[in-house]
């Protein structure tokens, strides 16, 4: 049945795969990446602030999602969201929220999990003193914060953010599971429609692989980098 | 029965147009300017993804045909139509949760449904049977016994199958899978024995197939034909009054009967094949007689 | 909201003829409990094999073990199942391929190979990481008495390593457990997979999925209260984590 290797497959679905496949999975793979980070560090200060409510439900927060399996999440906030984007806007009806827009909530939501514990480790790391040595000079908690302590986290944790980036990227592909085109859902629909599953599996394999695999080459370099002017 | 609904449902329109207080979803269509329409990727004749990538089928045709009325009611020169891809599992929660406004593709209206959703006139009728390869002699349901066997999640088709493997005792392992054309080629890859399905949407995926000559539709059905029809939301009387008003309108017209011809009886696309079903008796009465009654026994 | 409410639903009989909704989610929990234990076995028997081979001095070992990390780390899990479930059986002798492919229960036995490959790899780099980490005068030491390398890791070396990488590895088989739920790609039925059909066959949605959510906070609660008394009873004396 699938005897001949056919490339002239991968050749003709290969506008249809990047343009409307792989633009959307880096979109959506940039986008949360950033979302998640803004998220995720909020998380991290609510964590480390002297408020316990706030650190309580940020901490509650980032269990309840790193204990789920990423596939129920995204079922739970497909359905959800119109729902609560109704709640927050006193519609009277759901409100309307597109297949892009759905994956992108979902995955800033529960990257942001992720991201706050990078973020926290990252905060954790900077010398008391330095916090100390910024409020004797007279400024206040949200100047330290974002002149004093974020700049730095982030610079530490950046090969790890990066890398954590990676792995949204790979996790991407599961929005294959409520039929949206990514760059996994366009190969499949192409396998499906023509019969073509070992070419367009194997392609997008081969695809992923390449991608990850220099771009984690990229950040180990960065890491030495950095290491090196520290 | 039919009669009243129709009565009451043209009774309702009047009020309707001229109302300034639109409600439901002709007010949201009146305010955003757009209709989403949730539609499949391969309910071929139906609602599906042609070779240029474009959505195409039956029930689209009759879709587009209600957005004209929408528009015509609302008196507004221009509606954005969105498309959003559903799956037999995903459509129902999107409609309830107003991602969709209209979903267009295969969807059996039953009374288990109507607790979530609404439907209007019946645009198809089509009764659950299996599909399996020649070479593998599988004719009646009891031949399935211990087999694997897979249906569309979300189907009422996989649900048929789960309460016949339970009540006949037949040991089957029922695999769910995303839509039709995975389920199909579980079929084709010998992953599965057979594959449970309308037996209208699995005529056209054989006649699709690489090879047809290997496949065979089974003799026995799961259910008697049931209806289709196009779902909208619930408690929503004024959208429905006028949808049903559209279709009950397009199918009595000229125009009902070529939009069957042009998918039912001549080649369509991807690949020009003509799936030759002609009209059938029961079809030809709900056509003159357009209804939404979720009963079989009513058809 | 346009959405009925019904938490009695997990009292109604399910389609499936053999108990109610609520036994259709823990059938689904049972798969995948099955599906996690079986894949941590394949990831542990892997990982650590290919966590050793990384520190090896041998330059061949060293780059076959890489690869096979970079593999299995660089490719999206379910590409990685399809990988397995579609393109493998056709890529093998016919005969072969029908075997495979008639197999019973295949999503069950391809879902939890495959989770378990695609974690191996991620076990030989917490191990790869947990050897480093121990000072080298235990592996001379370990020549100097006269133990082949064999004897070095079995007895000095992976003894340590293993207990040194015990919190990475409860939050690696809290991992494990979730990634099952991606088989549901191929047709296992665990419990996402189940409240996904709990909610097809009765349009509860969110009944289905709450129930789901609290099932695996149960279980990543029985895991880890019993890996942390497991770590307690491991832990090597004197170190940070040990008494």
């Amino acid at each position: 049945m699938f005897t001949a290797f056919d490339f002239d497959v991968i050749l003709r679905s290969l506008p249809y795969l990047f343009w409307d496949g792989m633009t959307f999975t880096l979109m959506l793979t940039a986008l949360s990446a950033l979302g998640g980070l803004v998220l995720g560090t909020l998380l991290a200060l609510m964590r480390l602030s002297n408020l316990p409510i706030l650190g309580a439900v940020a901490t509650g927060y980032v269990n309840l999602m790193r204990s789920l399996p990423l596939v129920l999440v995204i079922f739970w906030f497909y359905f959800l969201v119109p729902y609560i984007g109704q709640i927050i806007t006193g519609a009277e009806r759901p409100v309307l929220v597109g297949g892009f827009a759905s994956a992108l909530i979902t995955f800033t939501l529960f990257e942001a999990a992720y991201f706050s514990e990078i973020m926290r480790a990252g905060i954790q790391s900077i010398p008391k003193g330095q916090v100390s040595a910024g409020y004797a000079l007279g400024l206040n908690y949200r100047q330290v914060t974002s002149y004093i302590v974020l700049p730095q986290a982030l610079r530490n944790m950046l090969p790890v953010i990066l890398t954590q980036a990676i792995v949204l990227f790979q996790d991407t592909s599961l929005v294959y599971v409520l039929s949206i085109t990514d760059f996994l859902g366009a190969a499949s629909k192409v396998a499906q429609r023509d019969g073509r599953l070992i070419e367009m599996y194997l392609f997008a394999a081969l695809v992923y692989f390449l991608i990850s695999f220099a771009a984690s080459r990229l950040v180990r370099h960065l890491q030495t980098k950095t290491a090196i002017i520290r | 029965m039919k009669r009243l609904a129709t009565v009451m449902a043209l009774m309702a329109l009047p009020g309707l147009a001229a109302a300034q207080d639109l409600s439901g979803t002709l007010k949201k269509v009146k305010e955003t300017g757009t209709i989403t329409i949730g539609h499949r990727e391969s309910s071929v004749p139906f609602s599906y993804i042609d070779d240029k990538a474009k959505v195409v089928g039956y029930s689209m045709d009759i879709c587009m045909k209600v957005v004209d009325a929408i528009k015509a009611e609302l008196k507004m020169d221009k509606v954005e139509v969105k498309l959003v891809p559903v799956t037999s599992s995903t459509r129902i929660p999107l409609i309830a949760n107003g991602t969709i406004d209209l979903e267009c593709g295969s969807t059996t209206n039953n009374v288990e449904r109507q607790k979530q959703v609404a439907y209007t006139n019946t645009h198809f009728l089509t009764a659950s049977a299996f599909v399996s390869k020649k070479a593998s002699n599988l004719k009646k349901i009891d031949d399935l016994k211990g087999k694997t066997v897979v249906s569309t999640a979300g189907s009422t088709n996989i649900k048929q199958v789960v309460e016949a493997n339970a009540a006949r005792n037949l040991g089957m392992t029922v695999l769910p899978a995303k839509d039709h054309a995975e389920a199909f080629l579980l079929v084709e890859l010998g992953r599965a024995s057979a594959f449970v399905m309308d037996d209208i949407l699995l005529a056209s995926l054989i006649a699709s197939s690489r090879e047809p000559g290997l496949y065979e539709i089974s003799a026995d059905a799961f259910s008697l034909p049931e209806p289709y029809g196009i779902m909208l939301r619930k408690d929503d009387a004024p959208f429905k009054a006028l949808v049903d008003k559209s279709t009950a309108a397009l199918f009595r017209s000229a125009e009902g009967g070529q939009i069957y011809n042009k998918w039912f009886m001549s080649p369509i696309p991807p690949k020009g094949l003509n799936l030759n079903v002609p009209m059938s008796e029961k079809m030809k009465k709900i056509f003159a007689n357009p209804t939404d009654s979720p009963d079989p026994a009513a058809y | 909201m346009s959405y009925n409410w019904n938490w009695g639903i997990f009292w109604e009989a399910s389609p499936e003829g053999v108990g109610t909704y609520l036994t259709m989610l823990l059938m689904g929990l049972r798969w995948t409990v099955a599906t996690a234990l079986l894949a941590w076995v394949v990831a542990l028997v892997f990982g650590s094999i290919v966590g050793v081979m990384r520190t090896l001095p041998g330059r061949t070992i060293g780059i076959v073990a890489s690869a096979y990390v970079e593999f299995f780390r660089n490719i999206p899990l379910l590409v990685q199942l399809f990988l397995w479930y579609f393109v493998l059986p056709e890529l093998l002798p016919q005969a072969a391929g029908m075997w495979l492919k008639q197999l019973p229960n295949a999503p069950f036995w391809t879902g939890a190979i495959g989770v378990g490959l695609y974690m191996s790899a991620r076990i030989a780099e917490q191990l790869r990481a947990g050897i480093k980490s121990l000072p080298r005068g235990q592996a001379m030491a370990g020549t100097a008495l006269g133990l082949t390398t064999v004897q070095t890791y079995r007895y000095v070396l992976l003894p340590m390593a293993y207990r040194i990488i015990m919190p990475p590895l409860t939050s690696e088989f809290l991992n494990t457990i979730k990634n099952t739920s991606v088989a549901l790609t191929i047709g296992l039925m665990e419990l996402t997979a189940r409240a996904r059909a709990m909610q097809e066959f009765s349009f509860q949605v969110f009944e289905a999925f709450t129930a789901a959510t609290l099932l695996y906070l149960a279980l990543n609660a029985i895991v880890v209260f019993g890996m942390r008394r497991l770590e307690k009873a491991v832990a090597v004396p004197g170190y940070i984590a040990g008494k």
